[in-house]
This record gives structure tokens, sequence and C-alpha cells, in this order.
């Protein structure tokens, strides 16, 4: 979908500084190697299904379809992966990546801690050593996956600096690679940033949507009517859009967290309030002021409290292809209670905001119609954080 | 020609990077002149950033507090148009291709050469990307400067050919910041620079010594001081003047001697 320089209309690119330029190009060359090796395609399938737990499957939540009498749900269940989100499909296809080109030393950003723990298990898996960066702020949202991210062998830099939260972090490994490149590839964990990291990932991702297909040709016959996924800087989003793009009858909805409404200045609505910028590597939408200063963002959600969204992405909107809907943290957190209460499955804040928007469209579909939202990660780093939302004095 | 080269006319350039902005503009002013009168050949004028992420503490730190100052890209336009009434040295801005992109790149780009800012350091616009603002650049007369970094390797040569005001060498791996000794072998880069340049190139990144300095001056044609300077800037404040005048005024004489 990408040409040459990394470009998905105007937006992708390669804004980095001079330093990582030949390290881009190594990653490039050596990815465009081995993504046609059979080898490694037979470890890092044997990787997916062993040892992460695919393929996900693709559960019929038939209370929640009765319940909101429209169309049929069904979740894509990246909540089952090993270590509880998609971010392990990524980890484990650019930990056995930087294996083959020698480096032994991976770092991370990490908003969530979701991404963290995937690289820091990865790591730990492979044998390689594992820094990940981590906003201060995300750090004491976030308390156990910095526990578990130690307790796999890797070590967590809070980032003081900036909003101490994803942009910061990223900022932060990206200047730590600028120190040392040699032994160190930086596994970055979402669509964004210099090209080619938003192909590599989004390849990496798009088992999600090969999976959807299968699955829902299997048990549906045809394909879905809609693909709802959350969207921060948008991995589990294009995962799951990927294979559908083609399809042009598969509505494809990426649910941005607009925090405390996007007629405030508490959201993280990229789409929906930024506009056209670079940053982070990429030419894409961003949120910030009159002046190009990037905007402090807000989100309840760590993984989706990013200011910009993966260049893809950015394309799938100014085609129309996809559409990118706000949903807010109070509708958010209702989804996130719903699931639990209807399904019995608690989902991660993130992707509650997908759940969210379904419950809006799904009573005006039909009922031969279908709908597939990606539960991109399981919800137990969340549980303290929604019950103070609630109210409840609750800490880890 | 471009106004640039006259940096490179008396001796070895010392190229002094400041943070417009930080603690305010009166203050940028000051130091500008005071660095320029103390033997200055070029400035390095920089537009705060609110993510800087190819600079380390020291300029992250000046950054913040130029924004929080409330600096912005018009009043930065409207201070260098005054301090062009006296300040003859080449002048360039070190941003980051957000500032210039959001702005407009045309507006931006026409206003520096209307109000005499002779050229563009952008460390996040490498080869491959500068299309993005170059055929402005060109049609405006800014020099769009090139890096050239440690890790460049091949792509040395064919940087160098197409650069233009200076080069600016990234010293060592990592971001901007004081570092005890920079020990990257600059030999074999600056042969190849020099094979394939028409420009002159100077050293930055880590330098804040005298000794720093004559050493990189010497195998080079100049030296780029930033953080050891917005030290200064973080200790005396308004009062850094003189302070910044000094230290010039050493690192000068170190590498001209």
């Amino acid at each position: 979908m990408s040409n040459q320089n990394g470009r998905f209309g105007i937006h992708g690119g390669q804004y980095i500084p001079e330093t990582l330029m030949n390290a881009v190009i190594e990653l490039e060359e050596a990815y465009n190697h081995y993504k046609a090796d059979p080898e490694f395609n037979r470890e890092l399938t044997a990787l997916l299904n062993d040892y992460a737990g695919r393929p996900s499957r693709l559960y019929y939540a038939e209370k929640m379809t009765k319940d909101l009498g429209g169309a049929k749900i069904y979740l894509k269940r990246e909540d089952l992966n090993h270590t509880g989100a998609h971010k392990i499909n990524n980890v484990l296809g650019q930990a056995l990546l930087a294996k083959k080109m020698g480096k032994t030393r991976l770092i991370a950003e990490t908003g969530a801690g979701q991404h963290g723990v995937a690289t820091a298990t990865a790591a730990a898996l492979m044998g390689m050593e594992c820094v990940v960066f981590m906003g201060e702020e995300d750090t004491i949202r976030q308390a156990l996956n910095v526990y578990r991210m130690r307790l796999l062998g890797a070590e967590v830099i809070p980032v003081k600096t900036g909003t101490a939260t994803l942009k910061d972090a990223v900022s932060e490994a990206m200047r730590e690679w600028t120190r040392r490149i040699d032994d160190t590839h930086y596994c970055l964990g979402s669509v964004m940033g210099p090209h080619p990291f938003p192909t590599i990932v989004r390849d990496f991702q798009a088992v999600i949507s090969k999976e959807i297909k299968e699955q829902m040709l299997e048990k549906e016959g045809r394909l879905p009517d809609a693909v709802i996924a959350c969207v921060g800087g948008g991995s589990n989003a294009i995962g799951s859009f990927y294979h559908f793009i083609e399809d042009k009858d598969v509505r494809l909805i990426g649910c941005e967290a607009a925090g405390r409404g996007i007629d405030t200045f508490e959201t993280a609505a990229t789409m929906n309030t930024g506009r056209l910028g670079i940053f982070h590597g990429m030419k894409s939408y961003f949120c910030q002021d009159e002046y190009g200063q990037i905007a402090p963002v807000y989100s309840i959600s760590a993984g989706l409290d990013y200011p910009g969204v993966g260049p893809e992405h950015a394309w799938l909107h100014d085609t129309g292809r996809a559409e990118y809907v706000p949903v807010t943290d109070e509708e958010a957190v209702c989804a996130f209670e719903y699931l639990a209460k209807t399904e019995g499955i608690i989902p991660a804040i993130e992707s509650a905001h997908a759940v969210a928007y379904a419950r809006k469209i799904a009573p005006e579909m039909k009922p031969d119609q279908t709908i597939v939202i990606t539960v991109s990660g399981r919800g137990d780093k969340d549980c303290a954080a929604i019950a103070r939302y609630r109210g409840e004095d609750l800490h880890e | 020609m471009s106004k640039i080269a006259a940096a490179f006319d008396h001796g070895k350039a010392f190229i002094a990077f400041i943070t417009c902005g930080d603690p305010d503009l009166d203050t940028t002013g000051r130091v500008v002149r005071s660095a320029v009168e103390n033997g200055a050949d070029l400035i390095e004028l920089g537009i705060p950033f609110s993510d800087p992420t190819a600079e380390g503490p020291v300029i992250q730190e000046a950054n913040l507090r130029a924004l929080r100052a409330g600096t912005t890209t018009d009043r930065i336009f409207a201070f260098v148009k005054e301090l062009r009434e006296d300040v003859a040295v080449p002048m360039v801005f070190m941003t980051y291709a957000n500032v210039i992109f959001s702005y407009g790149a045309e507006k931006f780009i026409s206003t520096c050469a209307e109000i005499g800012i002779d050229g563009l350091i952008l460390p996040d616009l490498p080869f491959e990307e500068k299309e993005e603002f170059l055929p402005l650049c060109r049609q405006y007369g800014v020099d769009l400067i090139s890096l050239i970094a440690p890790t460049s390797e091949n792509r040395v040569a064919m940087i160098a050919r197409e650069a233009e005001g200076f080069i600016y060498l990234v010293s060592s791996l990592g971001v901007t910041g004081t570092r005890s000794e920079i020990t990257t072998d600059l030999a074999p880069i600056i042969q190849t620079i020099r094979e394939n340049a028409k420009v002159p190139v100077a050293i930055g990144f880590g330098i804040s010594t005298p000794e720093q300095a004559k050493k990189m001056a010497a195998i080079s044609d100049g030296a780029i001081v930033g953080s050891a300077i917005e030290k200064i800037l973080a200790q005396h404040g308004k009062e850094s003047a003189e302070y910044v005048g000094e230290y010039v005024n050493r690192m000068k004489n170190a590498i001209n001697n």
C-alpha cells in the first residue's frame, strides 16, 4: 500500500536525524529480505501459534447482540494472546528480525505498558537486553505493568520530560536510539514513526484481519459489514482493517480517544481535532497549536493518549476508505463495564472505545448484518484506574 | 554566493547556538550582541519546539523555558528584524520541520529572506526529505544546511555534494549536550566531505571546553557550541550576556591559536 519512500498518499516519510538514517535503511533492507524468507516466516508462525496462542478466537457475542437488538456482534479476541494484547504480534516479528540482524538489545516506548510488557517478554524469550521508556505519569497509571516489565528482566526508565506520557516516551526512545545504534533495535510499538516502521508494524499486525476474514467466511459465509477498532497510533486498527481495504463493502471504523470531548482541550482525537504536520519521523495528522507546537493531549486510556496517528490511517481518512470517530472517556468506561457484565469479558480501556461505538451503531443495523469489534487487549491493568474514575478509593 | 561564507573568512569560525526567548527575547538580543562582539562568526538562533527529539536535557529545558515565556515564531521574526539593524554576521534558524510546515513553508521561508536569516538547520529533515523545503529555500535564497553524522558512512559524499552554506558535522552519536570527550574518528569523514563539498564544514554536538573546540576546529573549518551556552543561560538568566561574551571570547581565542 505504500510506495518506495514509505508514503501513504502525502503521509509518512522519514523525518528523522541523519544519525538514524542508515539504521532505518538497514532495517528496511533486512525486512525486505526476511519477509520473503520461508525460514523466517516458519519461525515467526511457530512463535505466534505456539507461544502467543494464535490464531485468536472470533467469538460470537450472543448476549450483547440480543441486548442491542441489531447487528450480529463478533469479538476478535486479541485480549487472549499471551501478554494480554495484540502488541505481541508485532513484537515477536520485530524481535525475531532484530535477532537475525545481529542486534542484542531492544528498546521500546510504551503508553499503557502493553507494548513494553510484550517487548520485555520477547526479549526474555530470545535472550536479549531490553530497556523500556515510559512516561512517568503512565508509570503511575499503570504501575502493575511496570512491575511486570521488571519481572521479565527489562529496565524501565520513567520519562519526566514534556507531558510525561506516550509521546515523550517515543521522543526519549528515539534519543536513546541515536545514542546507541550498533547493537540496538528500536522496537516501535505502533504503525507510526519513520518508514519502514509503519509498514513493518502493519504487516506484523495484519494477521488480525487475515484471521477475521477466514473466521467470518467460516462462521457466516461472508465478510462482515463493519470492522471496529480503537486508534491511538493505530496498530490494532490497521491490523484489523488491512485485509479488508480492498473489500469496499466492509465499513472500517477507527475509534479515537476523545477524552473529555472533542470540544475541550482534554482530548486525544487526532483526526477530529488535529491538522497536518511533521513529527516523530512522519507526516500525518497531529494535535498542535497554531505555531506547530505539539499539544498536550489527554485520554483516560494511556494507550490512546498520543497526539498523532499512523500515516496509513491518515491516508485512509483522506480517501474516505475508513471512518474515524471520537469516543469519550465516559462512553469508554460505560462500555468497559457493559462488556464485563454482558459477556463476562473485561476489555482494555483502549478496546472499550471500540465497544462503545459498536453499542451506538449496532441497534441501527439489521439482524442479518455483522460487526466485528477488535478487543485489542484485556482490561485487568485498567481495573484500579476505572474504579478510581467511578469514585472508589482503590489502589494497586 | 551564500552570505554564510563570510562566517568562515576570519580564520576558524566560532558558531554560537542560542535559543530565542530563553528566558525572554530581550535577553536573547543582549546575548547575541555580546557573542558577536566577542568574536562569534555565525549565530544559530533556535526557534523553540515543544518536543525537540534531537536535543539533550539542557537544550530541551531551554526550549521549554522559552515556550513558557510565550515565545512564538511571529515574535521571533519581529525580534530578528530588529536584531538585523545592528548585527551583521550571518544568522541561521535552527528548529524542527513542524515549526516551518505548520506556519506555512512559503510564508516562513520568504519571511526568513526578508528579515535577513541566511539559512535553516533542521535536525529532523534528512537528505531524503529535503525536497519538503528545498525548492522554496532556493526560490528565496535561504540555505538549507545539511547535517552529516558519524553513522552517515556511504551517505557522506552524496550529502556533501549537494550541501549549501556550510556542513554541520555531528561529532558523535546521540543528542546535543556536553560530553567529557569526543572519541569519534572524524578525519576520514572530513576527507570525504572535502573531496565532495563546495562549502566549509563545522563540527558540533558535545563541544564545551576551549580544548575541545580547538581540537575540532583544527580538523575542520569551525566549531559549533550550543548546550554550553544554554547552561550559562540556565544559570544566569537575564544577566547572561556578559558571561556568554566572556565564554565566546575564550572559545574563539582557543580555536585560532
